[in-house]
């Protein structure tokens, strides 16, 4: 159909061009090439053509190829792009994370400001602004005490923080540490201390999952 | 090189989009090449490599990464280009019913009724000129050309990427291939 030569020649001319072809059938080809001028014409013309096709130059994507491409793409995850906006930044983190805390700390504790609270312990006695360990009776365990003085009749077994208040001196006994903090310069202080302490321990726990 | 890549396409798989930038910024060149080369268009091949990453970011998740990942990126973008010769070519079923040998001649037909005046082919430079020539190949025989003397992929890949067998492959490039020579003799 396309030539007058023989099937085998253009079989082992596909192969040659493939560069899959044996050497013995290589040199087979070769001499038929020499002796046959349409099968030499046909193996030119396939030779110039590849090189015609080889030479195409090599196009270029446009320069916004990559900005466009992205452009287009469905909205990712957010949680991947806080993962990585925390590996990129780890500073900005902390910082960012340390002043969120501190606010919060410090709201809360302005508001705790004003109200009256101590910690719960058995056998504690509240007389208006006054938290008591009635006579005879033993309290045991730390006790911290808002807004509020503190008398101790009976025995009191633990430290003890007064913020805006007092220890009244009294009969009592307290076998522990007493700590009394009226000033607001103070009080902001020990907020702060226990807020980075917390910021610290948060970071130390999350090392492991943020770097998964 | 696909250690880098594999690394990136742990990153993607979940979900993050910059690790994907960078899968584009290596393969972009060499992808629209293959489109531009199978549809002869500037503005399509962008069109439809920007199509063929997309379609590779939504559908990471089926990717094996036991594969060369360029090979089935490839192939995502020659189905691509493929689907569009065919709707730009509403008679193209006519492939259907030529099998074989005489598939050549049927082609070649069908070619034959969107061929450019001799004067005009004359005056066309050589690369626009086999650029036109390759566009007017059966799209089967177009996607192997390209493949394997542009961007000079083994054969085997090649094999992979169109998802034939290599014999086949093979008999698509001897046809391209002479396609080719008669298209090209009298340059």
């Amino acid at each position: 159909m396309m030539n007058a030569c023989p099937e085998k020649v253009i079989r082992m001319m596909d192969d040659y061009l493939d560069g899959e072809i044996s050497p013995s059938e290589e040199k087979e080809l070769k001499d038929y090439l020499q002796s046959c001028s349409d099968c030499r014409k046909i193996y030119q013309e396939l030779t110039k053509t590849i090189a015609f096709v080889q030479s195409v130059s090599h196009v270029q994507a446009p320069p916004d190829f990559v900005q466009k491409t992205m452009a287009g793409l469905p909205k990712e995850s957010q949680r991947v792009g806080v993962k990585r906006f925390m590996r990129h930044h780890p500073l900005m983190i902390a910082a960012a994370l340390f002043v969120l805390l501190m606010s919060a700390a410090m709201m809360s504790s302005f508001s705790d400001d004003q109200q009256f609270s101590f910690t719960k312990q058995e056998n504690l006695v509240v007389e208006g602004q006054t938290v008591v360990v009635p006579e005879g009776q033993t309290v045991i365990g730390d006790l911290t005490i808002r807004n509020g003085d503190l008398r101790v009749d009976g025995e009191l077994e633990g430290d003890v923080t007064i913020v805006n208040g007092q220890y009244m001196a009294s009969s009592g006994v307290i076998n522990g540490e007493i700590e009394e903090i009226d000033q607001v310069f103070e009080w902001l202080w020990y907020t702060i201390k226990g807020t980075f302490q917390d910021a610290m321990s948060f970071f130390g726990g999350d090392d492991q999952s943020i770097e998964e | 090189m696909d250690a880098l890549v594999n690394k990136r396409i742990k990153r993607v798989m979940k979900g993050d989009q910059d690790a994907f930038a960078e899968i584009v910024e290596l393969y972009q060149h060499q992808l629209f090449q293959i489109c531009y080369r199978m549809l002869g268009n500037r503005h399509e091949a962008e069109d439809i490599a920007q199509e063929a990453f997309t379609r590779a970011y939504v559908n990471i998740h089926t990717f094996d990464q036991n594969r060369k990942f360029s090979t089935w990126l490839y192939r995502i973008a020659t189905n691509l280009c493929i689907d569009r010769i065919r709707k730009k070519k509403p008679d193209y079923h006519l492939d259907a019913e030529v099998k074989g040998t005489e598939g050549l001649n049927m082609y070649s037909k069908i070619a034959n009724d969107e061929e450019l005046p001799e004067e005009e082919l004359m005056r066309m430079e050589v690369q626009e000129r086999v650029q036109y020539e390759i566009s007017r190949l059966p799209d089967k025989y177009r996607a192997a050309i390209v493949l394997k003397y542009i961007e000079e992929l083994p054969l085997a890949e090649i094999s992979e990427i169109l998802d034939l067998p290599l014999g086949t492959v093979k008999t698509r490039i001897h046809r391209g291939r002479e396609a080719l020579r008669k298209q090209l003799s009298n340059l």
